[in-house]
């Protein structure tokens, strides 16, 4: 399944297609609502959120599928995985505050959500100082998988549950009348926006993926050369 | 697998030679095909920002292939 290249074209050809028609797509700009343009962050700012997730969920599983079969290929991917998330995570608090410049005055404004991402990334950040500081390396696997998996259920309140209790900047907050999903308001898309807004998802997301499988193949190969010494 | 790398590279270079055309040419009042220098300052000159985030896609994309085939040969290995 990694070494295929269909997926790989599909995300070539989803992203090409975000990054033309992005631009062109008709979007709504409601009286009242002053995100304008900047509503085309939609298909780049929000992706790298969705790509961290599904990468954080993917390093969840297979933490999970190492502690209970102790295969060192698992423990390859659960890392990977958890760091091309913390890089999306990372270029998604950026893009976010290039975006609240513009939109809430000020780069941070200690929105929940942004402070939920950002302790989530730095709990991640965690992970990978508690890897690199174990040198046994059964023992950084076991202890990272069991690491991987807390980090996980304290990301799903951080950026899930919490942002929703509160007011909030961003949509999906207590109080200003759009109570839900904390990443998109139904209201600022339209059905012409989902067009383009879907295939940046999953295009996105591929690519992460493709990048991924890229240095979980490099780690496999550097195994296999550690083995044969 | 040769024959396939020389089309790329001739289908990039003529796409670079024609973006160099069209910036430096144009600029100079020269411009042969002016509709098509029109397309690229219609729209407040959106199409400027559209071919720029492209160019640095396509380049994303071919780096990437080019380190996905240079894994799988490290594997064949």
């Amino acid at each position: 399944m990694i070494r295929q290249s269909w997926w790989k074209i599909l995300s070539f050809i989803l992203l090409l297609y975000t990054c033309s028609y992005g631009f062109f797509v008709e979007v709504p700009s409601p009286p009242g609502v002053p995100l304008k343009e900047t509503i085309r962050n939609l298909f780049f700012h929000v992706p790298m959120w969705i790509a961290m997730m599904i990468c954080f969920i993917v390093s969840v599983i297979y933490a999970v599928k190492y502690l209970s079969k102790h295969d060192p290929v698992n423990d390859i991917y659960s890392t990977e995985f958890a760091r091309t998330g913390t890089l999306l995570g990372i270029l998604g608090l950026v893009t976010g505050m290039i975006w609240a410049n513009y939109q809430w005055g000020k780069a941070w404004s200690g929105d929940p959500k942004q402070n939920g991402a950002a302790i989530a990334v730095l709990i991640y950040f965690a992970y990978f100082v508690l890897k690199g500081s174990l040198h046994d390396e059964e023992k950084q696997a076991r202890i990272g998988a069991v690491y991987n998996i807390f980090a996980f259920f304290m990301l799903f309140p951080m950026i899930w549950i919490l942002p929703r209790l509160t007011e909030s900047l961003h949509p999906g907050g207590m109080g200003n009348g759009n109570e839900g999903n904390p990443g998109l308001n139904p209201k600022d898309t339209t059905n012409s926006m989902r067009t383009v807004m879907y295939p940046a998802f999953i295009g996105w997301t591929l690519l992460s993926v493709w990048i991924t499988t890229l240095r979980i193949r490099v780690q496999i190969i550097h195994q296999k050369q550690l083995g044969n010494e | 697998m040769n024959k396939f790398k020389t089309i790329i590279w001739v289908i990039l270079m003529a796409i670079s030679i024609n973006a160099v055309y069209i910036v430096f040419v144009s600029r100079n009042g020269k411009i042969v095909n002016a509709d098509n220098a029109n397309i690229m300052r219609s729209n407040g000159k959106l199409y400027v920002v559209v071919a720029i985030v492209v160019t640095i896609l396509l380049g994303l994309f071919l780096y990437v292939f080019n380190l996905d085939r240079k894994i799988s040969k490290l594997e064949k290995k």
